[in-house]
Order: structure tokens, then C-alpha cells, then sequence
């Protein structure tokens, strides 16, 4: 711009400046909006072993690269341009080419900035995701078919995939072999999405966030509070009573209000909603 | 320049060709090289540097790391492993040594695109074009710093065409191709030189770094300037000439100390009185080219 060189009013240079300084603004406002807009991951798309969560991520990660170099199966891919994952950051499919979970974790030690956190030297603590067994309806397990395959082939075998054997009701006699993630050992890494033997897989790896609920803090699970304690927390386990009309009495952790048989007292009051109080065992 | 002439035709035809065009054949050498480079691990298995501009390791020990990225990093909240920051600072120390845009005419590819738009505009006699300021570039890096301050991610990545085309050349071009070709059609038909020496954040940068550079083009021979003006009609950075060509009677040296320029040595090859050469920055006492003007100037 020849604002300088011509030597133009001080009035000229000042509506330039503004007029720069406008533009600029304008371009920072769109940059910042699309990088909120392209802060969200798909939820197939999964980050390499020991990545910071996604919004640290976004910032420590320079896109170079060598953490995809030093994958020795080709997992990792960085995004390109139109891509729907943060322009240029590494990511990986599960059902395309998932993690092997290498012992010695070479793209962890490649990564310079530590997008990927060197802290993490045990790779069964990773976590890249969570496995689901998303869809029951087609798991062929849920129908009584033994395949058990991504039960097999889990690198944490036996500890993030568990098979629960369930009484088969349409059989009458054989038993359903029931394949049960378990988040405390599954690392994501999508082995078990890669050879789910449908078309397409009942397992899927999620982001943690998205396969995860959370328990509301406050939910204290009674029988599990009594085991840890060694007994009832409740001192002492109270008798519990009722004040109930003659010939009645409640169980507790059973059939709920019964009406003794020797009472003969009729069974239906003259308030229809006392009858449905007193529910079947009333009658 | 006589009309229907070229910049750079006289140094043609006194020095020959190849000395005139003896830094631009070097420049892209080296742009093309260091691609190569990067290219030979992928496309042919031989692993003599891996990743890329963003940050490379080469033969197993040597890291790099571009510096304007890991500020934007640390703008971002976050710290690097040692790696980045030694690579980082190798890169810091070169670019002191090599002048600040040496990155720029040495080893970005975008100025391939961009040169190949300047040198078109200037063939098909386009006039009109578009002025941004040439401080905009600041402007947007500072923008592009504070993104990375407010949303603690890397924002301008996203649209860094530098490192998305380096990127895509290596790892996958994507639509990476589509943001070469708005550049090079933006510099040719709507701004001249418009991305490189006005907007670009990442020049701007290396601007920055090039204000205390030491590699440095001096017109050390200023003296025998006979005004044809190819060297500025080839600058990519033209008003960076001036003070130095000029400003004898001033008393301002012969260095070219502003950092905008990119130490591309055009202005070298094009002058066929051969004005220019390069130096160092401390080199740049105004003396000799004083007593060289009584003989040389008619
Ligand atoms: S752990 Fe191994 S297989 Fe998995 S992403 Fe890293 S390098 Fe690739
Ligand atoms: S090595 Fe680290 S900084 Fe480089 S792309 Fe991979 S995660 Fe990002
Ligand atoms: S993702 Fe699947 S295979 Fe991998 S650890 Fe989890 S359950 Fe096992
Ligand atoms: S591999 Fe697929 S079909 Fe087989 S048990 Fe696992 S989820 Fe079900
Ligand atoms: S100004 Fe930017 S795009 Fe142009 S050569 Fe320099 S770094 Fe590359």
C-alpha cells in the first residue's frame, strides 16, 4: 500500500488503519467460529493412544504427522482438507484399520508436543474410546449363536469383553453366550469392531463420552454400601411395622399386604381405590 | 527497461542466462529439494526425514519444529515435550542466521504459486488490482496469536494454507488443491503479490525474525545503478529496495535490513550491473560505495 510512501494526510492513514483493522477483526470472527464448528469429532473417528482430551487436543497437537509415520500398522491418518475430522490431526477408523495396541506405544514417542501424553507407557491403560455392543438386534449372540468373536480376538481378553450366559427363552434349553464390555479394561482400540463378523458391526468403539452415563453422585447403591461396611449401615436393621386393619399384615420384601385367611373379613371395601391399595395379595 | 522488454532481459543478455536466473534455479532447487525430501519416505521408503513442515524429524536425531506453530501452542495453554522446543529453537537460530523469509523463498511452496502469479500478472500487462495495506499481515498474525490465546486450539490451522498444502502434498492432498488454485487466482487477477507480501500471517512472522536476521542482500554497488528498475519489478517486497538503493545521499548503508525481505537474490540476478550481492547485515558502511561513485558515475 503506498500509504507510506506517498506521504497521504494522517486522516488517510487512520480510516486505512481502521479499515485493515476492520477486515481483520471480520477474518478472526470467522476463523474462531469455524474452529468451534471443526472442534467436533465424528463419532467413528478415534484419536491415537494416550491423546488429551479433544478441546486440549485441538491445541497442543501441530498436525505433523509422526505419530502417523511411526504406527507400524498404518492406523493413523491425518485429516486432509474437506475431511470431516479437525483439518490435518491424526485420527484412526476402528473398522477400517484398528490400534494393535503396540507394548512399546511408537507414536506416543514420536509425538513432539505431547498432544499424545507421554505419560501414558502402559498401553492397556489407554483409552481411545468405548467399546458398545450397539446393536442387539443383530448380534448373532443375542439370538443364540455361538460367535463369541470379538470376545476372541480383544487384546484385553477376558477383561474388556466378557461373555454372560442367559437362559435362552425361544430354545427352552440352550443358553445365550452374551458378549459384555467392560469400560474399566477396554481401551477403544477396535480390534472387536474390525471383525464383528456382520456387514456391519453390532460393536462399535465410541468416544467414552458418548458410550458412558454416569450415575447421578448422589445414588448410593444399598447392597453394595453394606458389603463394603460389612453390614447394615441402618443401625440397627429395624423391624418394620405397619399399622394395618385386623386380619392384615404386610411383607416386606415379599408379597406386600396379605389378608389372613382365618380373618374372613370381606374383601372389598366400599372405596374402590382401597381395593386397589391392598393389590393381589388382598384378594 | 525498454518497452517490449522484460524485467531481467538486460542481465540476460549481459551476464547469460543461467547467471541470470542463477538464485531463482537455487531457490526452487531447494523448495522442490526439501519436498523431496518428505516425498522419498512415502513414495519410495526411504526414510531420510518424516513428517513435515509443521514439525520433522530427520534421520532419527535432528527435529525441527516451526516456531510460529509451538507459540501458537504455548498461546494455547499447553507445553511441549522437549522435542518440539529444541526443534523449535534450531529453526528460531536458522532463520537468525539465514534471514527471517529465507522460509519463505527457500523452502515454502506456496511462493512457487504465488511467484508463478506475479510473473503471469506481469506478462498479461493486467493493471488493475487490488491495494491491501502491507502491515494487514501483522494485523492477522496478531489475529491469528489471540485465536489461539481465546480458544486454546490452534484455529488458524485450520486455514494455514503453508502448512495444508505441505501437508497435503505429503499426506493426502484433499481439497488442499482447491486452496492453492484460490491463491494463485487471487494474486493474479484480484490483489498483485497480494497473499505473500500483504496477508500472510506466516511471512509475517518470519518478517519479524528477518528485522535481526544476518544474511542480508546488500546493493553494495549501488553506485553503478543505471535505473533500469528490474529489480524492483521483480521484488516481491519492492519498497524494501528503496532505502538501500537510494539512500546513499541519506547516508543510509547499502544492507537491505528491512525483514520483509525474503532474501530470494532476484533483484541479483536481474541486475546487470550487478548492484546487488549478498552480505551480512553489519556490512553496511557507507564508504566504499561513496568512493566507488566518482568512477563508476559519469
Ligand atoms: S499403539 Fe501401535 S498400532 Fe496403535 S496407533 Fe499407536 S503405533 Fe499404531
Ligand atoms: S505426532 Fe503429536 S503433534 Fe504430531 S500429528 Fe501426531 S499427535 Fe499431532
Ligand atoms: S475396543 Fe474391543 S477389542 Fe479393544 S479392548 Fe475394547 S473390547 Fe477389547
Ligand atoms: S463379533 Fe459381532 S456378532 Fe459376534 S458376538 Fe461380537 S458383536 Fe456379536
Ligand atoms: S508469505 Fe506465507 S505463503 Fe508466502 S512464501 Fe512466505 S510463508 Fe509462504
Amino acid at each position: 500500500m503506498a500509504t507510506q510512501d506517498t506521504g497521504k494526510t494522517r486522516r488517510g492513514f487512520l480510516v486505512d488503519m481502521a479499515r485493515t483493522a476492520c477486515g481483520v477483526a471480520l477474518l478472526g470472527l470467522g476463523v474462531g467460529l469455524y474452529s468451534r464448528q471443526a472442534a467436533s469429532l465424528p463419532a467413528e473417528a478415534l484419536r491415537p493412544p494416550g491423546a488429551l482430551a479433544e478441546d486440549d487436543f485441538l491445541g497442543a497437537c501441530v498436525r505433523c504427522g509422526l505419530c502417523v509415520r511411526d504406527c507400524p500398522y498404518d492406523t493413523l491418518k491425518l485429516s486432509e482438507l474437506g475431511a470431516n475430522v479437525a483439518n490435518g490431526t491424526p485420527y484412526f477408523i476402528a473398522r477400517d484399520i484398528p490400534c494393535e495396541m503396540c507394548p512399546d506405544i511408537p507414536c506416543i514417542k514420536a509425538c513432539p508436543t505431547g498432544a499424545l501424553d507421554h505419560g501414558l507407557t502402559d498401553i492397556d491403560q489407554a483409552r481411545m474410546g468405548l467399546a458398545v455392543v450397539i446393536d442387539q438386534e443383530s448380534c448373532i449372540a443375542f439370538h443364540g449363536l455361538r460367535c463369541e468373536v470379538c470376545f476372541n480376538v480383544c487384546p484385553v481378553r477376558g477383561k474388556a469383553i466378557t461373555l454372560d450366559m442367559l437362559h435362552n427363552p425361544r430354545s427352552g434349553k440352550h443358553a445365550l453366550f452374551i458378549p459384555v464390555v467392560h469400560s474399566d479394561a477396554c481401551t477403544g482400540c477396535g480390534k472387536c469392531e474390525k471383525s464383528c463378523i456382520l456387514d456391519e458391526a453390532a460393536i462399535k468403539v465410541l468416544p467414552v463420552h458418548l458410550a458412558k452415563g454416569l450415575l447421578g453422585r448422589h445414588y448410593r447403591l444399598g447392597w453394595k454400601e453394606k458389603e463394603q461396611a460389612g453390614g447394615s449401615l441402618v443401625t440397627p436393621d429395624t423391624e418394620h411395622s405397619y399399622t394395618l386393619p385386623e386380619g392384615m399384615r404386610y411383607d416386606y420384601e415379599g408379597r406386600g399386604l396379605i389378608t389372613e385367611e382365618s380373618a374372613g373379613a370381606a374383601p372389598y371395601g366400599d372405596d374402590p381405590l382401597e381395593t386397589l391399595k391392598r393389590g393381589r395379595g388382598g384378594l | 527497461m525498454q518497452p517490449g522488454k522484460h524485467p531481467g532481459s538486460d542481465a540476460v543478455a549481459t551476464k547469460g542466462w543461467w547467471k541470470a536466473h542463477q538464485w531463482l534455479l537455487l531457490r526452487r532447487a531447494s523448495q522442490f529439494g526439501i519436498l523431496g525430501l518428505f516425498l522419498l519416505g512415502p513414495l519410495a521408503g526411504i526414510w531420510i526425514v518424516k513428517g513435515n513442515i509443521a514439525s520433522s524429524l530427520t534421520l532419527d536425531v535432528l527435529p525441527l519444529t516451526d516456531p510460529y506453530l509451538a507459540l501458537q501452542v504455548l498461546l494455547a495453554g499447553h507445553s511441549l515435550e522437549v522435542t518440539a522446543l529444541i526443534g523449535a529453537a534450531i529453526v528460531l537460530v536458522f532463520y537468525l542466521l539465514a534471514g527471517g523469509r529465507a522460509y519463505c523463498a527457500w523452502v515454502c511452496p506456496i511462493n512457487i504459486v504465488t511467484d508463478a502469479a506475479a510473473w503471469l500478472h506481469q506478462r498479461l500487462g493486467i493493471k488493475r488490482t487490488a491495494q491491501f495495506a502491507r502491515h494487514s499481515r501483522y494485523w492477522i498474525l496478531g489475529v491469528t496469536l489471540l485465536l489461539a490465546l481465546i480458544t486454546g486450539t490452534l484455529a488458524w490451522e485450520l486455514i494455514n494454507p503453508v502448512t495444508i498444502v505441505y501437508r497435503g502434498l505429503i499426506f493426502g492432498l484433499g481439497l488442499a488443491w482447491g486452496l492453492l488454485l484460490a491463491i494463485f487466482l487471487f494474486d493474479l487477477f484480484v490483489s498483485r503479490r497480494g497473499w505473500c507480501s500483504h496477508l500472510c500471517p506466516v511471512g509475517a512472522f518470519y518478517s519479524l525474525l528477518g528485522r535481526y536476521s544476518l544474511l542480508r542482500v546488500s546493493a553494495v554497488a549501488r553506485s553503478k545503478c543505471d535505473d533500469c528498475m528490474d529489480c524492483f519489478a521483480v521484488c516481491p517486497e519492492p519498497q524494501v529496495i528503496r532505502p538501500a538503493l537510494k539512500g546513499e545521499a541519506q547516508g543510509v548503508g547499502p544492507v537491505i535490513r528491512s525483514g520483509n525481505c525474503t532474501n530470494c537474490g532476484r533483484c541479483i540476478d536481474v541486475c546487470s550491473k550487478d548492484v546487488f550481492r549478498f552480505d551480512h547485515r553489519f556490512d553496511n558502511s557507507t564508504s566504499k560505495p561513496i568512493a566507488q561513485k566518482t568512477e563508476v558515475m559519469p
